[in-house]
């Protein structure tokens, strides 16, 4: 299958960008060095183009019933204006993916959602979502929306001038999770309070056609997805295909420490698997590792005890920017969890000390 | 972009350099292979008094994105490590002909110098 790409590549290489396939797209990973995008956006402030997040509108009578009882979290419980994080799985409870489910302003007198998935998702769920509305028998429609949009995030501490000076004062008082209509240069746009920094910041989507005017709104360090890695892993933040993946790290959202996303009071796909070890409880968590020893945790690497007995294993990594420490993720053995648990992660081969952390790295 | 590649040196298609001095060399990695890999975190040396044989790995690089094996321009025994590097790995971005350097050798086989990349055809691979 052909790479897609963003509505802004060119300018993007124009602006020295170097770029890596990710989801079935090519998207820029560096605009200046990964420490320096880092610093930007915990210290003052980043935009980032994540147009390879996919979008599927939701809408119709059903549109509810049909969004709900194929993610986690309580899709009822959302006004127009409101957002919130979410899973989806399968019948046992294994994530497929992560996503936020935004209620948008009813559409033709029925409430109407934006799911957005992660990238290269997008076909797969609007089949997914159509396939469970014909089977049930629902009155909804759906429809995959992702070149439809473009979508950046503008993240950091003075992110909320930046949305000030580019729109107006009403987007800095949206609550975390909270989006609106807004216009940016003229152009219409949806602003949500939303991010994947742990820094203030916001997510703005804007029509394809209109991006060059909306993204040039904002004079901040463009950054790309080797910051948006580091900057995330600090938080314990998970990343699709990667912490968790249906097919090669099959977990479900309690063992990922995304139980706060399930309501075992909704009727949704994997409900009944996940109450079930809602009771017993999972046998691996995912956990926060300090480096003790020099070294730089990696997917992959194999986390140990004292005895070199397998405990867990990282499925992330990285050298902190912020604390210039190795800190990984990755799943452990439930009776290791503990913070401040010695443990050791296999470097190459080599044993190195490390502890567990509680998450996140980097305090906000 | 146009990257530093001093005239004075030797170099491996794998991105590091030696200098061609008889007794002792010095060894480290270059400005375009310092850029490919971006910020450097992590060098891991052998000890001095290790052999290190040519074209074989004798240590990791790591950038915060990426896991490089360092590779050997030459033949011999380790005579100095760079151990500023353990503190400041930085200094591999800052200065890789410089104060980035890695490792000194004493060459066991001068005739290896010959199997290495001049400037010019460096130049030309990296171009």
């Amino acid at each position: 299958m052909a790479q897609r790409h963003p509505p802004l590549a060119e300018l993007h290489a124009d602006c020295g960008a170097s770029t890596t396939p990710f989801g079935g797209w090519e998207m820029p990973v560096t605009f200046e060095s990964i420490r320096t995008e880092h610093t930007a956006v915990r210290e003052s402030a980043g935009i980032f183009d994540v147009s390879h997040m996919s979008e599927i509108e939701v809408t119709g009578p059903d549109s509810t019933t049909l969004t709900n009882r194929l993610t986690t979290n309580d899709v009822a419980a959302l006004s127009p204006g409101e957002a919130q994080y979410s899973c989806i799985t399968r019948e046992d409870g294994v994530m497929l993916d992560d996503t936020v489910v935004y209620r948008l302003d009813d559409h033709e007198g029925y409430p109407a959602y934006l799911v957005v998935p992660n990238a290269g998702h997008d076909a797969q769920f609007t089949d997914r979502w159509q396939t469970h509305r014909n089977k049930w028998a629902l009155d909804a429609t759906v429809e995959n929306t992702t070149d439809q949009w473009a979508m950046f995030a503008v993240q950091g501490p003075n992110s909320p001038e930046l949305l000030a000076a580019a729109t107006d004062e009403t987007v800095t008082e949206l609550g975390r999770f909270e989006h609106t209509p807004s216009e940016i240069e003229g152009v219409s746009c949806i602003v949500a309070r939303t991010g994947y920094t742990g820094e203030d910041g916001f997510e703005i989507l804007c029509p394809t056609a209109d991006a060059e005017a909306v993204w040039a709104a904002f004079d901040c360090q463009p950054c790309g997805l080797g910051a948006r890695d580091t900057l995330r892993i600090e938080m314990g933040f998970l990343l699709s295909g990667q912490d968790f993946d249906p097919d090669d790290q099959p977990r479900t959202p309690y063992e990922a420490g995304v139980g706060f996303t399930v309501d075992l009071e909704t009727d949704f796909v994997g409900r009944d698997a996940l109450a079930d070890q809602h009771e017993t409880g999972p046998d691996q968590q995912f956990v926060g590792i300090t480096m003790l020893d020099r070294g730089v945790p990696r997917e992959g690497y194999p986390i140990v005890d004292s005895d070199g007995e397998q405990i867990g294993e990282l499925t992330s990594g990285t050298m902190s920017p912020t604390l210039n420490e190795g800190v990984g993720l990755g799943y452990l053995d439930t009776a290791h969890t503990a913070t401040g648990h010695p443990v050791e992660i296999v470097v190459r081969g080599n044993p190195k000390q490390a502890e567990v952390t509680e998450l996140p790295f980097v305090s906000k | 972009m146009s990257f530093d590649v001093p005239d004075d040196l030797r170099y491996l298609e794998s991105h590091e350099w030696t200098t061609t001095d008889a007794d002792t060399v010095r060894i480290g990695i270059t400005d375009f292979a310092q850029d490919e890999l971006g910020d450097v975190v992590f060098v891991e040396l052998p000890a001095v008094g290790d052999e290190i044989a040519a074209e074989e790995a004798f240590g990791v690089v790591e950038s915060i994105k990426a896991v490089s094996d360092l590779y050997a321009p030459l033949s011999g025994e380790v005579t100095a490590v760079n151990e500023t590097l353990f503190d400041q790995p930085e200094l591999v971005n800052d200065d890789p002909f410089g104060d980035g350097w890695m490792l000194e050798i004493a060459p066991s086989d001068e005739s290896e110098l010959d199997e290495l990349l001049s400037a010019s055809a460096y130049r030309e691979q990296i171009a």
